[in-house]
């Protein structure tokens, strides 16, 4: 079974950050806007090295969109930075209306998304967010899995026209993609061939999935991994290509089951090939204060729970 | 371009249009249309330069943001008659597969249009926006944004204000349509605002007011004021003072025509009251 090796944890929102300094040095057009959370976004960089190109809003995130709608009229390629409930939930008819339906070329970046932001608690901890963001027309919806995923999809969303939410963290999390493997909008990335069951999982539990995997071989069961980091549009054909060979799924995500990534691919398995499935994920819920692990770990998002859903579903073949 | 005389004369074509786009499909918002009929018509072919033809950029020209986009009639009239598009095509407001959305959009590719806007509050924070694109493009022409009276009771609108000023966005001219209506009756029986012009200056914008909003002559002379006032490190806010409903009698100084179409003979004592001038569509 092929295995990855974690180079050292990190945070996904620093791979922000350091994709959006690399942005500042090779595309003048890339701006960026932050509601009073430059630190938290890791935007400190981009701010002091382009200072004519970034935008403090302050607490005020509906202008913060609004304005970024209006900097695309121009040429601009605007990065909003605030946490994802405010990214999101917050603005959801700014975006709806100037950004989405208006086709306008806004990135959407949104830290601290899910229960790993922590103890701050549920008001913060969003974990509605992919679902209302891939319902709106147009939006492309990302969730890198590392450090260096989310650098890379920060830089590729800077080439892809039109509306994107690039989702990430607060928590650092284990680092394994190869650094600088080139991003590619909407193609899920095969991490382990297996026979017996097909894990999809995006964000962070994409390395909770390679985890369970290892236990499961130890098992004796081939664990399929599949790397989901583009929700919307979602790779429809790997999803299907692996559920032929494995017939069983099991996705798996830091978000509510209703909306999610697990929603994406049931609707997926429902028309093309209808395949046992089970959710990792929140089950409709709101989050509490707590640390990441034990978070993780209550609200049944670790490689112990994708391990339990594999079992259930494999019974269920 | 043009004279008093012939400013006065395409108004009255555009009330005509507005009057009958909205009879024609039995919807719409003619109130609001026809009070911001003169100011449409001087902003277009008078105040903004602006290129032939059109292209989302809109780099070297003056551009205009409707933040209220429910009075979409007036908008596309003014738009078709500028040139942007054909004003046959104003014959398919609001029906199906037309580009003349009840709410002016981007997304069906109408000319002239650089934002969807109907729901309200969100449009100063776009032309701030392009405003500082205009900046950092080094591109000295100036944004020009609308917005009734009622919007300014949506909260984003004074985020959007705060901003301008701390920013320092002096190529902004805002226009507020005071017409003092909104749908459930008058703004100060709706939800009372106060001084909007004090809220302004104290939000630190430079505020010039235009007592007779649909007095072409006067709106020449404001806006000519508001504009000498741009590039001095303050937002520009212009108080438009407009009536509801301005030349079809009785649409005027009620909220009752905001969002409702005249019968056939309320159009016909409408049209009568403005006389074919340029041609109708």
């Amino acid at each position: 079974m092929k295995t990855y090796t974690n180079t050292g944890n990190k945070d996904t929102r620093s791979g922000f950050g350091a994709g959006l300094t690399e942005l500042g040095k090779t595309n003048e057009n890339v701006v960026a806007l932050c509601a009073d959370l430059i630190g938290s976004l890791k935007m400190d960089d981009f701010k002091k090295n382009h200072p004519e190109r970034f935008f403090q809003v302050g607490i005020a995130e509906a202008n913060m969109i609004g304005i970024a709608a209006g900097l695309t009229i121009g040429g601009k390629i605007p990065f909003t930075g605030t946490f994802a409930n405010f990214s999101t939930g917050r603005v959801y008819d700014q975006i709806r209306q100037s950004v989405a339906y208006s086709d306008k070329n806004v990135k959407i970046c949104a830290s601290h998304a899910g229960l790993t932001l922590g103890e701050d608690g549920a008001t913060h901890q969003i974990l509605e967010d992919i679902g209302l963001m891939k319902m709106l027309p147009g939006m492309t919806v990302i969730n890198p899995c590392d450090y260096n995923q989310t650098k890379a999809a920060t830089i590729a969303i800077a080439e892809h026209h039109g509306p994107v939410y690039l989702r990430f963290g607060r928590p650092s999390v284990a680092n394994f993609t190869p650094e600088n493997q080139k991003f590619e909008i909407g193609k899920a990335l095969h991490l382990i061939d297996g026979t017996d069951v097909t894990i999809v999982a995006t964000g962070h539990l994409v390395w909770e999935a390679l985890e369970a995997a290892k236990t499961l071989n130890e098992k004796g069961v081939s664990a399929e991994v599949i790397n989901i980091h583009t929700i919307k549009p979602l790779d429809d054909k790997a999803i299907l290509d692996s559920v032929t060979k494995t017939r069983c799924i099991v996705t798996a995500e830091e978000h509510n089951y209703l909306g999610g990534l697990g929603e994406s691919v049931a609707r997926v398995l429902a028309q093309h090939k209808p395949t046992p499935q089970e959710f990792v994920a929140t089950n409709d819920t709101f989050g509490e204060s707590g640390t990441p692990a034990q978070l993780m770990d209550k609200y049944g998002l670790n490689s112990a729970a994708i391990v339990k859903a594999v079992e259930k579903v494999m019974k269920r073949k | 371009m043009s004279n008093t005389q012939q400013l006065e004369d395409l108004v009255i074509q555009v009330r005509r249009d507005i009057l009958r786009m909205v009879h024609k499909v039995n919807s719409g918002h003619p109130g609001g249309s026809l009070g911001c009929a003169e100011f449409f018509v001087a902003l277009f072919n008078e105040i903004m330069d602006r290129k032939e033809g059109f292209d989302m950029d809109g780099i070297e020209e003056d551009l205009f943001f409707l933040s209220n986009g429910h009075i979409s009639p007036v908008y596309y009239s003014v738009l078709a008659r500028a040139g942007y598009f054909e004003i046959e095509e104003l014959n398919t407001f609001r029906l199906i597969n037309s580009r003349l959305q009840g709410h002016p959009t981007t997304h069906e590719g109408l000319p002239g249009v650089r934002i969807a806007s109907g729901s309200l509050g969100q449009g100063m924070s776009v032309a701030l926006g392009a405003a500082q694109a205009k900046k950092l493009n080094n591109d000295n022409h100036l944004i020009y944004s609308l917005h009734g009276d009622g919007e300014l009771q949506e909260g984003q609108n004074w985020e959007a204000i705060m901003y301008a000023a701390a920013k320092k966005v002096d190529n902004i001219i805002s226009t507020i349509d005071l017409n003092g209506q909104q749908i459930d009756g008058s703004t100060d029986d709706v939800l009372p605002m106060g001084s909007i012009k004090g809220k302004f200056e104290a939000f630190g914008w430079t505020v010039i007011e235009i007592e007779e909003g649909n007095n072409i002559n006067a709106i020449l002379k404001g806006m000519a004021d508001a504009k000498s006032k741009t590039g001095k490190g303050k937002p520009v806010c212009v108080l438009l003072k407009t009536v509801m409903g301005n030349g079809v009698d009785f649409m005027m100084h009620t909220h009752a025509w905001h969002g409702k179409a005249p019968n056939d003979e309320q159009l016909a004592i409408g049209l009568a009251q403005n006389a074919e001038t340029l041609g109708d569509y």
